[in-house]
Parts: structure tokens; sequence; C-alpha cells
């Protein structure tokens, strides 16, 4: 167990490291002197080398990069330019909406693709796995921002139910935050249920056709003790993996959606950032969002291993 | 299709053999086709896709650009199909250059990774040591969800239409060299692998003219997924106002005006939008069925009926 751990952990640190290098040279694409395009125009020669001393864009890039990292490492991302705050400051305040948001929507995947996905494998041809193909499909055309939009359309402008935009905190009492998360709750967890729907009924079929299954069903086992009592239990860790590694395509697919909500999340920390040309936070959300990402991908696969110690030993 | 011919060990007695084999392949390839409905309905909307974004300029007659004051914010009529934009711009006009502007990005986007990414694939299944080192690469950039590494590049290049390509490449590399790579470690230790070496072939010429055409059918299905969701990410990024910048007629600054107006013009949100849809349907419908005509377990059983 303690090698796999170490294993897992050390195949991770190859992946962080390279995505740590792209972030950071993301600065380098901007054309020309980074402090001048930052100030804007009409900023003198001295705030400009100022600015650069301050980012140690005078410094040779090896060096640079050893700098930016370790501070990274320290929960130090630098300063917002633009906020006059700490990027870990605006991170953090940003942080709760999205979160709020995904979870939200990954319920809603869950509510949906689970039953789905189990009621097509266990009758296939019928109803549930015909609306399972047509659904699936509907999930990987239609574009997230696009469905809220309709949603919005529809829920809003025409039947006047929901809110069209923005954002209550949970302390404002439930009912106020799900009212305004429900749309773009729904808009994002729909096109990731049609995932997770997909996952749960090919992993589901592989169960079915194992020998135990026929044995059980030999037996007498009825078609519901089968399906949940037997089926379902194997078939759950490819769907955890998918739930595990979805958090961080909700949160980038919440970047869209907020802005289309003004939901104040770090998407739209992201965007707003992007038109400030404030480059630190956007390094810091990117950052953040990616190494989270990958840490939740590991936790989930040593979570199996403790459950399942047929993948420890493989 | 000589793509199908590439995996038949067979050995021909003659030119005569090889060609009648040939023909007979062709046959049953476009009998398969035209019985695969995604296929059909997938190219379908492809060629209407291709005729209006060639024909643009001829479809409404009218100025994407062109104001009018006047006629702003009309509804769908007679004279406006789909409506008018907040400074009376035609919206049937603006709908047909975002398609084609959509169409433009997403092949241009498809073909670069598909290129990019066949040859690092090749190399890094081949290669040890280089897969070592490209391999790590691409799983960082891979790491990634793609909306955001594409908004975080496109900050610091600035919007533009040929920034958008570069970045979203980028992106798209990856998955495609993950599949190129996967197909020929595979093929590599493959008998006729070790006998072209033994003949002495040259590296190059083994990967090129004896690994690269195995990784063609999965190379192609995945360039047309590829296609579909870089169409998506530059309609996600012009939306945020991070793709291409914004008069230009596109899918994405269209919903993005659409927005603005959602209250009283829904039809600036609703068109834009099915057109989007359209667009990435017809190309996942399309690599849909590609994917079910060129897996060689589909086209067994296909013979067997």
């Amino acid at each position: 167990m303690a090698f796999y751990i170490a294993r897992r952990l050390l195949a991770t640190i190859p992946v962080l490291f390279v995505l740590s290098v792209i972030v950071f040279l993301i600065i380098y694409l901007i054309p020309g002197d980074p402090a001048a395009v930052m100030l804007g125009d009409g900023a003198s020669p001295e705030t400009i080398e100022t600015l650069r001393e301050q980012m140690g864009l005078n410094l040779p890039l090896l060096p640079q990069y050893g700098r930016w990292i370790g501070h990274a490492l320290q929960g130090d991302l630098g300063d917002s330019f633009f906020m006059r705050q700490p990027v870990r400051t605006a991170l953090a305040e940003h942080l709760g909406p999205t979160l709020s948001l995904a979870v939200l929507a990954e319920l809603v995947a869950i509510v949906i693709a689970l039953p789905l996905g189990i009621r097509a494998a266990s009758r296939r041809g019928e109803l549930a796995d015909k609306t399972l193909t047509g659904f699936s499909l509907f999930g990987i055309t239609v574009p997230g921002f696009v469905l809220s939009m309709f949603t919005v359309l529809l829920f809003s402008v025409q039947l006047k139910w929901l809110p069209v935009s923005g954002y209550k905190p949970l302390s404002d009492g439930l009912w106020m935050h799900l009212k305004y998360l429900i749309l773009p709750a729904l808009s994002l967890g729909i096109v990731q249920a049609s995932l997770l729907a997909r996952v749960t009924r090919s992993s589901m079929l592989d169960v079915l056709n194992e020998s135990f299954v026929k044995t059980a069903l030999a037996k007498g086992v009825g078609e519901r003790g089968i399906v949940y009592r037997h089926a379902l239990r194997n078939a759950l860790l490819p769907i955890l993996t998918v739930i595990g590694g979805s958090f961080g395509t909700l949160i980038a697919g919440a970047a869209v959606i907020e802005s289309i909500f003004n939901i104040p999340g770090m998407g739209q920390l992201l965007v707003n950032s992007v038109q400030r040309r404030d480059y630190a936070v956007i390094q810091g959300v990117v950052l953040f969002v990616a190494f989270a990402y990958v840490l939740v991908n590991l936790v989930v696969d040593l979570l199996y291993a403790i459950v399942d110690p047929r993948i420890r030993l493989k | 299709m000589p793509l199908l011919d590439t995996n038949t060990p067979a050995a021909f007695d003659s030119d005569d053999a090889r060609l009648r084999l040939k023909r007979e392949n062709r046959k049953l390839f476009a009998r398969r086709f035209v019985a695969n409905k995604s296929a059909v309905i997938g190219s379908a909307l492809i060629a209407l896709i291709a005729v209006v974004s060639l024909f643009a300029p001829w479809i409404s007659g009218r100025d994407p650009y062109g104001l009018d004051v006047v006629n702003r914010l009309k509804p769908p009529s007679s004279a406006f199909p789909f409506g008018t934009d907040n400074f009376g711009r035609d919206l049937l006009t603006r709908v047909v250059y975002g398609t084609r502007m959509s169409a433009e990005v997403g092949f241009a986007v498809a073909f670069a990774s598909s290129l990019i990414g066949l040859v690092i694939g090749l190399y890094a299944g081949y290669i040890k040591w280089l897969d070592q080192i490209l391999m790590r690469v691409m799983d960082g950039l891979f790491a990634f969800p793609a909306v955001l590494l594409a908004i975080a590049m496109m900050a610091a290049l600035g919007p533009s239409v040929g920034n958008l390509i570069v970045c979203l490449t980028i992106v798209f590399v990856p998955s495609i060299a993950r599949i190129v790579r996967s197909s020929a470690l595979v093929s590599k230790e493959q008998t006729y692998i070790e006998a072209m070496h033994a003949l002495g072939a040259s590296r190059n010429r083994i990967i090129w003219k004896h690994i690269m055409p195995g990784a063609l059918s999965p190379l192609i299905v995945q360039g047309s997924f590829v296609f579909a969701e870089a169409i998506i990410v530059e309609a996600a990024l012009s939306f945020l106002g991070a793709g291409i910048p914004a008069p230009t007629p596109s899918l994405g600054n269209l919903l993005s005006d659409g927005k603005l107006f959602i209250y009283n013009s829904s039809w600036m949100t609703i068109f834009p939008g099915l057109a989007l849809v359209l667009v990435v349907l017809a190309m996942n419908l399309f690599g849909d069925g590609l994917r079910d005509l060129l897996d060689p377990h589909a086209r067994r059983a296909g013979k067997k009926r």
C-alpha cells in the first residue's frame, strides 16, 4: 500500500512541474515588455522599471521561475496589480460561489445520470437506453453556456420563475442561495450528466456480463437485488473516477457560466482579469484550478486503492 | 479508401488481385457508409454548412457590418428572417458569416493539431527516451481544463483570429498525440516492424511508412471530435471577449451581444445558439459515424452480415 501511494505521488510531481512551467511561461507570450503592457500607455520609464523589478522580470529565466514557484508553494501568488490586494485573498473571496455552483451542478448530474445509466444497462435497447443515447449526444453537442442562455430565455424571461442573474450567498438563506444558482447549476449539470450517464451504463454493463451475476441469477436473486446489491457496488469505481475528475471541468465550465449569470466566482475573476490585463491573477487562478484538479484526481485514485485492493496490487 | 487496406495482412499473387481487392473494399466501405445513419446525416449537415460558408456573400446579399439605425432590434420578419441586432445589422447575414468563421477556426485547429499531434505521437511512441520528455509535457498540458488554458494564453497574446488558432491548437495537440502514441506503441511490437528493422530500414522510414498508416484511422476520428470541441471553445472564448475581436461576426460574439438584449430581443440569442448547436452536431455525428466505420471490430461485424 505504502509502495502504491509513493509511486502515485512520484508520478504526480512531473505533471505538476510541467503544469507550473506552462503557467509561468504565459507571461512570455505577451508581445513586448509585460510590465509596459500592464501599465498601459503613458507610464513613465521609472514606474515600468519598478514594476519589472517587483515582478522579477530582470532576473534570468531560471531564477525567475525558481522565485515564482517558491513563493507560490508557500501560498504567495503575488499581488493583483488592479485590485491592489494579494492574489491569494482575491482567490479566497471568489472561491465560495464557484464551489457552490460546482457542487450543485455535480448533484444535478448524479441525480440524472445514475438512475438513467443503471436503467439503460439493465434494460438494454429499451426506452431508457434510447433516451441515454440521445441524451449523451445532446450533452456533447449543446455547449453549457448556450444551454444556460436558452434556459434563461425560458425560465426567467418567458415564465419569470427564476431571476435572470445575480448571486446571493448562503448566509441570505438556503432558498435565496439556491434560487439564484438553480439555472446555472442545471445547465452545467446536464452537460456533465450526459458524460456520467454513459460511463455508468458501460460500467454497469461490464459487471452485468460477469459470471458472478449469472451465479446470483441462478440462485434466484431478483433483478433489483442483482442490479443494486451486486452490480452497482462493483460498477461504482469508474463512476466515482468520473465524478472526482469532473470537478476541474466543472470549475472551468463555471468560468463561462458565471459571467452569464453574473456570479462573483473564480470564473468571473478570471474573465475580469483578462480584460484588466491583470496577469498575476490570471496565473494564480489557472495555477490554482489546475493544481486542484490534479490533486483531486490523485486523492480519488488513492481512495480507490484503499477501497479496492485489486488496484494497488496491479 | 486506402486506409482500410493497411491492416489487411495478406500476400497478393499479382497486381491484378490487389486491385480487385481494393475495389471490393471500396465498394464495401461505400455500402457501410450509406448504411450508417450518423455518418450520412453528419456529412449531409457538413455539406450544408460548407455550401453556406462558401456562398456566404450571396445568401442574403447584405453586408454583415452594414449599420441600419432605423431598423434596430427588429424581430424576425420577411425582410429580416432572423431579425436585426442593436445596430440594425441583419442577423441572418451575421449568423451565416459567424458559422463560416466557426468552421474556418475549427478546421484550422483540427488540421494543425492533428499534424503536430501526429508527429509528436509517432516519435514518442517509437523512441523511448523521447517518450519520457514529450509525454510529460503533453500530460502537463492535458491537466488543464481546455477553456482555462486557452483563456490564459489569449489574455497574454491578445484577441485575434490567428492567436486563437495558435492557442486552441496548443490546447488540443495532447489529445491527438496520446491517441497516435498508443497506436504507435501497439504497431511497434508487431513482427512486421521487427522484420523491417532486421532488413535495415531506417528509423524514419519505419515510422512514416509502416507505423503511421495504422495511426491514421484513430487520428481522423479524434480530429473530427477536436473540430467540434474547438468550435465550442472558440465560441466560449469569443463570448467572454477573449477570442475573436468584436465587430467580426463569430457565433460567440453574436451570443455575447444577445446576452445584453436577452430581455426583449430573444432572436439575438436563439439563432446564433441554434447555429452553433447545428455545427457542433454535424461534426459529432460525422465523428461518431466515422468511428463506427473505421473501427476494425465494427468492420468485421459488418462483413459477417
